[in-house]
C-alpha cells in the first residue's frame, strides 16, 4: 500500500520471477552479468587483486614481455600491466556509473516534464535536447570535456551532457504514450495533483524502457570515456584508464602488442558485457515477447 | 427505483460546445475545428439517470468529459450544484472533483497496473484527505471494497490478477470513494462480456437504491441496457441532441427521425414479433464532425428531410410533457 514510487521496482512479484527466468536462461547474459559483477569485485578491491602498485616505476624492468612474475609484461616505465588494467576498472566503472546516472537523471527529469506538461514546454525542452542531439556523443564531450578542461570529473560532467539526450527522448516518448491511459485521466479526473500524477502514475508505468536503456548506455559510456581518454582527455597521467593505457601502448604495437590489446580486450569484453545484458533485458521486458520466451 | 426528481437539478448544460483545433505546419495553425459536441444543452435531476446514448462519434464521450472539466469546454455554461464551472480554473475545480466521479469503459486502461487494488480504491481518500489515520483509511477502503462486492483480503492484489468484472467494480469503488453526488459513467460496460454486464448493471442500480442522491449520467449506445437503467434518455446524433424525454415515451412514442431509425434497429426476443419488425435502414454513414452538413446535420440520412431542413438548425423544443426534439417535420 504504501508502496513509494521510483525506487522500489515497480513490477508485479510473478512478474519478476518471468523475468529472471528468461534472462538466466540465456548463456551470453549469464556471462555479461558474472563479468559485470567480477567487474564491480575487481574495482572495489582493487589494491588486494593487483599483484603490483600500478603507479611504481621500474626502470630496470622496461617493456618486459609477458612472464611469470609479470603476466601481461610491463610497459615503456616499467608499470605492470596487469595491475594497471585492475587498476583501470575502478576508473571505466567509476565514470561509467557516474556519467550515466547525470545523464539518466537530468535527462528523465527534462523527459518527463517535456512529456507531461507538452505544448510550449514540451517544444521548448526538445528543441535544445534535439539540439544537443545534433553532435555526435564523442565530439561533444570533447569540446564540452575541453571547455571546463581535462581530469576525471570533467569527463564524467562531460559525458553525461553528452548522453543526455537519449534519456529525455525516450522518457518524454514513455510519458506521452503512458497519457493515453485511462488511469492517467483518471488521476486527473480525481483531482490528484501534478506530482502525485507524475510520482506515482506516470514515472512507475515509464520505466521498464528506461532500465534497458541505462544498462545498454553503460557499456557506451565505457567504451566513450576510453576514446576521450585514448585522445588524451581525461585521467591525469598517472592515474590509471584503458583508453590512455591503448594509447601509451600503440606506440610499441609492433613489438609488444599486449600493451594496446590487453586493455582493449578489457574494453571489448565490458562493453560487450553490458550490451548482452541490455539485450536480455529488453527482450525480458518486452511484453510483446511475453510467453515467447 | 425510478424516482423522479427530489432536489431539482444537479448538472445543467447549457449551450455546451467543444471544438478540437486541428493544427498543421511547423507554426500550427489552425486549419480547421473539430465539432466534437456542437451546442448541446440538458440538464440532470438530483438522483435521477439520465441516459445519453448515440453511435461511436456523436460525441457522448466528450460531453462527459467536459462535465468533468477533462476539457475545457469551448463555450457554454455548465452549472454543477448550483455553481458554473465551465471556466473555473484546475485549481478551483479541485474542491468539486470529490463530488462528481467518472466510471470508464476500458476495465483494463483505467486502472494503474502498478497499483494495488487497495490503493488504486483508496487514492481519492487521499486526495481529498478523507482518512485521518491509517487505520481509517484501511476502514475506508475494505467498506468500499464490501460495498461493490470485493473481498477486501483482495487488496493487495495488482489489478491484472483480477477479472474484467471484478477490474469494473474497483473502478466502481474507486468513483464512490469521494462520496460523489454525480457519476459520469463512460459506456462501463461496453468492454465487458455479457454475463457480467448484468452484474455491473445491477450493482449500479443497487447503489444508487443505497446511497440516495446518487446521480447517474450513463454514457451507451447499447440501447435495451440504457432503457433499462435509465429515468430520462437523451440522444446524440453528430455533437447535437437530437431527441430527450423520460424513458417510457422515447420507447414507445420516438418522434425524431434519428431515434427511429436506431429503436428499430433493436432486436426483439420474440421470434414472432421479431419477424414483423420493420427496420428503418439509414442510407450512409454518419458525417464526419470535421465538416457536419448545413443546418439540420441529420439532413442527408433522414427519410423525412425536406429542402428547409439543408438551411435550419431545427432547436430542441419541448413538444409537452418535457418530451424535446429537435426536427422541423414533427
Amino acid at each position: 500500500m504504501q508502496r513509494t514510487d521510483m525506487t522500489e521496482t515497480p513490477l508485479h512479484a510473478s512478474e519478476f520471477r518471468r523475468i529472471m527466468k528468461v534472462l538466466f536462461s540465456r548463456g551470453v547474459v549469464v556471462f555479461g552479468i558474472v563479468v559485470i559483477l567480477a567487474l564491480f569485485v575487481t574495482a572495489i578491491f582493487a589494491p588486494w587483486i593487483a599483484p603490483y602498485d600500478p603507479y611504481k616505476l621500474d626502470l630496470n624492468q622496461t617493456l618486459v614481455q609477458p612472464c611469470k612474475e609479470h603476466l601481461l609484461g610491463t610497459d615503456a616505465l616499467g608499470r605492470d600491466t596487469l595491475s594497471r588494467i585492475i587498476f583501470g576498472t575502478r576508473t571505466s566503472l567509476m565514470v561509467g556509473v557516474v556519467a550515466v546516472c547525470i545523464a539518466a537523471s537530468v535527462g528523465m527529469t527534462m523527459g518527463l516534464i517535456a512529456g507531461y506538461f507538452g505544448r510550449w514546454v514540451h517544444a521548448i525542452i526538445m528543441r535544445f535536447i534535439d539540439a544537443l542531439m545534433a553532435f555526435p556523443v564523442i565530439l561533444l564531450a570533447l569540446v564540452i570535456a575541453v571547455l571546463l578542461g581535462g581530469g576525471l570529473r570533467n569527463v564524467m560532467i562531460a559525458l553525461g551532457i553528452g548522453l543526455l539526450p537519449a534519456y529525455a527522448r525516450l522518457m518524454c516518448g514513455q510519458v506521452l504514450s503512458v497519457k493515453e491511459n485511462d488511469y492517467f485521466l483518471a488521476g486527473r479526473a480525481m483531482g490528484a495533483g501534478n506530482l502525485r500524477i507524475m510520482f506515482r502514475h506516470v514515472v512507475p508505468n515509464c520505466f521498464p524502457p528506461l532500465i534497458v536503456l541505462i544498462t545498454m548506455m553503460m557499456g557506451l559510456t565505457i567504451l566513450a570515456e576510453a576514446g576521450l581518454s585514448f585522445l588524451g582527455i581525461g585521467i591525469e597521467p598517472p592515474g590509471a584508464a584503458w583508453g590512455a593505457m591503448v594509447n601509451d601502448g600503440y606506440q610499441y604495437l609492433l613489438t609488444h602488442p599486449i600493451l594496446s590489446f590487453a586493455p582493449g580486450f578489457a574494453i571489448m569484453l565490458v562493453v560487450f558485457s553490458f550490451n548482452m545484458v541490455g539485450d536480455g533485458l529488453r527482450d525480458a521486458l518486452d511484453p510483446r515477447l511475453r510467453g515467447v520466451l | 427505483m425510478k424516482s423522479p426528481s427530489r432536489n431539482g437539478k444537479i448538472v445543467e448544460v447549457d449551450d455546451l460546445k467543444m471544438y478540437f483545433p486541428v493544427t498543421r505546419g511547423l507554426l500550427r495553425h489552425k486549419v480547421a475545428d473539430v465539432k466534437a459536441v456542437d451546442g448541446v444543452s440538458f440538464h440532470i435531476k438530483r438522483g435521477e439517470t439520465l441516459g445519453l446514448v448515440g453511435e461511436s462519434g456523436s460525441g457522448k464521450t466528450t460531453v462527459g468529459r467536459c462535465i468533468m472539466r477533462l476539457y475545457q469546454p469551448t463555450s457554454g455554461h455548465i452549472i454543477f450544484e448550483g455553481q458554473d464551472i465551465s471556466q473555473l480554473s484546475e485549481h478551483q475545480m479541485r474542491p468539486l472533483r470529490s463530488r462528481m466521479s467518472l466510471i470508464f469503459q476500458d476495465p483494463y486502461g483505467s486502472l494503474d497496473p502498478r497499483q494495488s487494488a487497495g490503493s488504486i480504491v483508496g487514492e481519492p481518500l487521499k486526495v481529498f484527505h478523507l482518512a485521518n489515520s491509517r487505520q481509517e483509511y484501511r476502514e475506508r477502503v475494505e467498506e468500499l471494497f464490501r460495498i461493490v462486492g470485493l473481498d477486501p483480503s483482495m487488496m493487495d492484489r495488482v489489478p491484472h490478477e483480477f477479472s474484467g468484472g471484478q477490474r469494473q467494480r474497483i473502478g466502481v469503488a474507486r468513483a464512490l470513494a469521494s462520496n460523489a453526488s454525480l457519476l459520469i459513467c463512460d459506456e462501463p460496460i461496453s468492454a465487458l462480456d455479457v454475463s457480467i454486464q448484468a452484474q455491473i448493471i445491477n450493482l449500479l442500480e443497487e447503489l444508487q437504491e443505497r446511497l440516495k442522491r446518487l446521480t447517474y449520467l450513463f454514457i451507451a449506445h447499447d440501447l435495451s441496457v440504457v432503457r433499462h437503467i435509465s429515468d430520462r434518455i437523451a440522444v446524440m446524433y453528430l455533437g447535437r441532441i437530437v431527441e430527450v424525454t423520460d424513458r417510457k415515451t422515447l420507447y414507445e412514442n420516438p418522434l425524431h427521425p434519428y431515434t427511429k431509425s436506431l429503436l428499430s434497429a433493436v432486436p426483439v426476443a420474440d421470434p414472432f414479433l421479431e419477424e414483423k419488425r420493420k427496420r428503418i435502414i439509414l442510407k450512409g454513414e454518419i458525417p464526419s464532425p470535421l465538416t457536419p452538413p448545413s443546418g439540420c446535420n441529420f439532413h442527408p440520412r433522414c427519410p423525412m428531410a425536406i429542402s428547409k431542413c439543408k438551411k435550419e438548425v431545427p432547436p430542441l423544443r419541448d413538444t409537452g410533457g418535457g418530451h424535446e426534439v429537435s426536427c422541423i417535420r414533427v
